[in-house]
């Protein structure tokens, strides 16, 4: 009944971690602000794309067990 | 060897470029993104890029088929760097083959303008000054 939750770039360093595992959440924005809340995240999750498993998804879809999420700042490579 | 890769370490370009030869080919374009020592004013001492490397690659390779799909080219490579680069070093690298060289300029600076804005990789720009900060334009 958890979720793996990676981060990267300035969410990786706020956090402290890579990734973690964390109960299953009821919904991928409520995840986000839990997470917003306890690492002082800054970004707003309009201006993050989402991912579940190595595909971006939408922020409405259904979370299930086992899950690897990650939430993603703007990019900027090149 | 796949269209578009994360590389961790410094890659040759001309063995990239080899993968695209072709008889068919009368025009080959390419780019180079190199580690530039300003940005919006700040004097830059290195660079360090960061990736979500499955889905870098998966979208990386989406965007190569898609120039396939616009363009009338022949074939189309990218490589970016992840790790820390110093000034001048090669961050990113496009090439594309083509029968003439209108479409081979044109999908070149379409797929560059594509993996900007869409493939997941972080920027962390090193300042003179002694700071660090990620880019999220």
């Amino acid at each position: 009944m958890s979720v793996t939750v990676l981060y990267f770039a300035s969410l990786r360093d706020a956090a402290g971690v890579d990734s973690e595992v964390l109960d299953r959440p009821e919904s991928l924005a409520a995840l986000y602000q839990s997470l917003r809340a306890r690492h002082g995240f800054s970004l707003a999750p309009e201006r993050l794309r989402v991912a579940i498993d190595g595909a971006f998804s939408d922020w409405d879809a259904t979370v299930s067990d086992g899950a690897e999420i990650a939430f993603m700042p703007p990019v900027s490579g090149g | 060897m796949r269209a578009f890769r994360i590389a961790e370490a410094p890659f040759e370009i001309a063995t990239e470029r080899l993968r695209l030869l072709a008889h068919q080919a009368g025009a080959y374009v390419s780019f180079e993104g190199w580690v530039r020592d300003n940005n919006e004013g700040r004097a830059v001492i290195a660079l360090a890029y960061a990736a979500y490397q499955v889905l870098a690659e998966a979208e990386g390779n989406r965007i190569v088929d898609e120039a396939k799909a616009r363009f009338d080219i022949l074939d189309a490579a990218c490589v970016h760097r992840i790790g820390r680069l110093e000034l001048g070093e090669l961050a990113v690298w496009v090439g594309v083959s083509a029968g003439h060289r209108d479409e081979a300029f044109s999908a070149c600076r379409w797929i560059i303008d594509q993996v900007k804005s869409r493939v997941p990789i972080w920027k962390r720009e090193h300042y003179a000054e002694g700071s660090e900060e990620w880019l999220h334009p």
